[in-house]
């Protein structure tokens, strides 16, 4: 099938391209006014927490060690008050194939791919699930294609990126690269339809259900060797799967610990604008992914995410650029390790949560990756400076994102902020009121869920939405 | 010149300015959406002319040659100082300084 290929007749057929490519019917779970039938959706299109933990230990992935960091919670102690500072974990997944937690959605989507007959499959991404989607598909013999936004109008791409696109090409993947624009989407498309590979998008139930993995390792691994869950869980927030899958798999095994969504404080960039594009220090784990995607999932690349934070997190932090630099360094000179920095924004935000801590309590962060040129807190920040972006030691509550990046003088002064998760949830429900709709019974329910609030809750904000 | 099968990078505009989204920022809107793709070139193309290659997944895309052999240059960027002195820093806040 052959139709015009202009921007406006590509997006109009973005709905058959999908369910050709993802291989989902998403009208089934659709309830026909807001609400869509999201545990149906992950139960009958997904796969079983155990069917899943043999495909990704077929492909190497998963089984990750956690290390106990007693030296960077030394630290912490030293900036909290007596009997304050938890000792602080990491869940090295940078031990997994492509180097990241990335590989576990990979491997889900990669066997669906594959068991379905698909010849390849497409994935639009500049980070780390490129890499993860370029090695499963490598092992499982399909081809692949990486679509990044890379470079800005100068033809000038982040080193993290660049790096990405290296070692998509060194798992055998063909990487397209995009300049700034959400107009990407347009070329994912178009690539969809003429090869006729699967989308492995980060957002199928496939790709989340590949996380629970994650929690669930989490809570048995704890078990083993403390006898205990960890008090509290941190995930770096960018598209929300990470929390999500996290979440899941630590409530299927009973355990009750404090889910924290972390990301990097990029307020005031906007994310499509070209000029800005190269004034970030971080290409994900950041607000201007973790913000939009909290407050409305369904932006993503798929009619419905199976990634939906809001209904999984505790509590959601941001950290400035300049913390987890600064973590990242810290983690290589007291603990004798090397981890790329994005993957580093959940433990900027552990190291000041745990001073809030007891000293008895576990916190967890659940995610390492890979690091190497490019993609290393040295390139980062020397990019920062080349770009004009000021580097210097300082309070990091004076971090103007885009402007500045503040290298903190003293490690007491890193500091998670709480965003109001009320002003959010506040969003999500405004968003799925848009165009007048009312709301059903099943709406108000199924929106209370959405929040992880009750049904009064959500019908006091439509109330003060129809007053405004 | 460079010569056919030759591993190649080429330039392609995807949308100009008139054909972009209209949500996007005023300063994106104003420079076209832009694709750099790597293949086999399929027959002999000087630098700067238009190409056409055979992609990693055996897909033709055609575009202005830019480069054969492309190189990745990514490297650690230049020293940063500072982190010598954040190193220093917790080490001596641990440890006690420079035992």
């Amino acid at each position: 099938m052959v139709g015009n290929r202009d921007y406006t007749s590509v997006m109009a057929r973005k709905g058959e391209i999908m369910k050709r490519s993802v291989g989902i019917d998403y009208s089934a779970f659709e309830s026909g006014s807001i609400a869509f039938d999201y545990e149906g959706m992950m139960r009958e299109t997904g796969y079983t927490l155990e069917e899943i933990i043999k495909i990704q230990s077929r492909a190497h992935v998963g089984n990750t060690p956690i290390i106990e960091l007693r030296n960077l919670t030394a630290l912490a102690r030293k900036c909290a008050k007596p009997g304050f500072g938890a000792r602080i974990l990491i869940k090295d997944e940078a031990a997994n194939p492509s180097g990241s937690f990335k590989a576990r959605r990979a491997a889900t989507a990669i066997y669906h791919a594959k068991k379905h007959g698909f010849k390849g499959v497409i994935s639009a991404t500049s980070g780390n699930y490129g890499a993860a989607v370029a090695s499963q598909a490598a092992m499982a013999g399909l081809k692949c294609i990486v679509v990044q936004e890379c470079y800005d109008s100068k033809g000038l791409g982040q080193p993290e990126i660049i790096e990405k696109a290296r070692k998509c090409e060194a798992l055998g993947a063909e990487v397209v690269q995009l300049s700034v624009g959400p107009e990407l989407f347009y070329k994912f498309l178009l690539l969809l339809e003429d090869t006729g590979y699967f989308n492995a998008s980060l957002y199928t139930p496939f790709g989340i259900a590949g996380i629970e993995t994650l929690g669930y390792e989490i809570a048995t691994q704890f078990q083993e060797k403390y006898g205990r869950c960890p008090d509290m869980v941190v995930c770096t927030n960018a598209g929300g799967g990470n929390v999500t899958g996290t979440a899941r798999g630590l409530l299927k095994a009973r355990a009750d610990s404090i889910v924290v969504g972390a990301s990097v404080n990029l307020a005031g960039l906007h994310m499509a604008s070209d000029r800005q594009f190269n004034r970030k220090s971080f290409t994900t784990g950041h607000t201007g992914f973790g913000v939009p995607f909290a407050s409305w999932p369904d932006r993503s690349d798929v009619p419905r995410s199976a990634a939906r934070p809001l209904r999984y997190m505790d509590r959601y932090v941001t950290i400035t650029q300049g913390s987890v630099f600064y973590i990242t360094e810290a983690l290589a000179s007291l603990e004798g390790l090397e981890k790329g920095p994005a993957g580093n924004t959940s433990l900027a935000a552990a190291f000041a949560l745990a001073q809030h801590m007891l000293k008895d309590q576990l916190i967890l962060v659940q995610e390492t990756e890979y690091t190497g040129a490019g993609k290393h807190v040295q390139p980062q920040l020397s990019f920062a400076r080349e770009n004009g972006i000021e580097v210097a030691f300082g309070d990091p509550k004076d971090e103007v994102p885009g402007e500045n990046l503040i290298l903190p003088s003293h490690p007491a002064l890193i500091k998670a902020t709480d965003v109001d998760l009320d002003h959010i949830r506040s969003s999500l429900i405004k968003t799925a009121l848009a165009g007048g709709k009312v709301p059903t019974e099943g709406d108000i329910k199924f929106l209370a869920e959405e929040t992880r609030k009750d049904e009064a809750f959500v019908k006091a904000i439509i109330a003060k939405l129809q007053e405004d | 010149m460079v010569n056919k099968g030759t591993w190649v990078l080429i330039h392609k505009v995807v949308l100009e300015p008139r054909e972009r989204a209209s949500q996007i920022p005023a300063d994106t809107k104003k420079v076209p959406l832009e694709m750099w793709i790597k293949g086999r070139l399929q027959k002999d193309t000087m630098i700067r002319k238009e190409a056409e290659i055979l992609t990693r997944t055996g897909r033709k895309e055609t575009g202005t040659l830019l480069e054969e052999n492309p190189t990745y240059w990514h490297d650690f960027g230049e020293f940063m100082p500072e982190l010598l002195a954040i190193s220093d820093q917790v080490r001596e806040l641990v440890f006690g300084g420079k035992k």
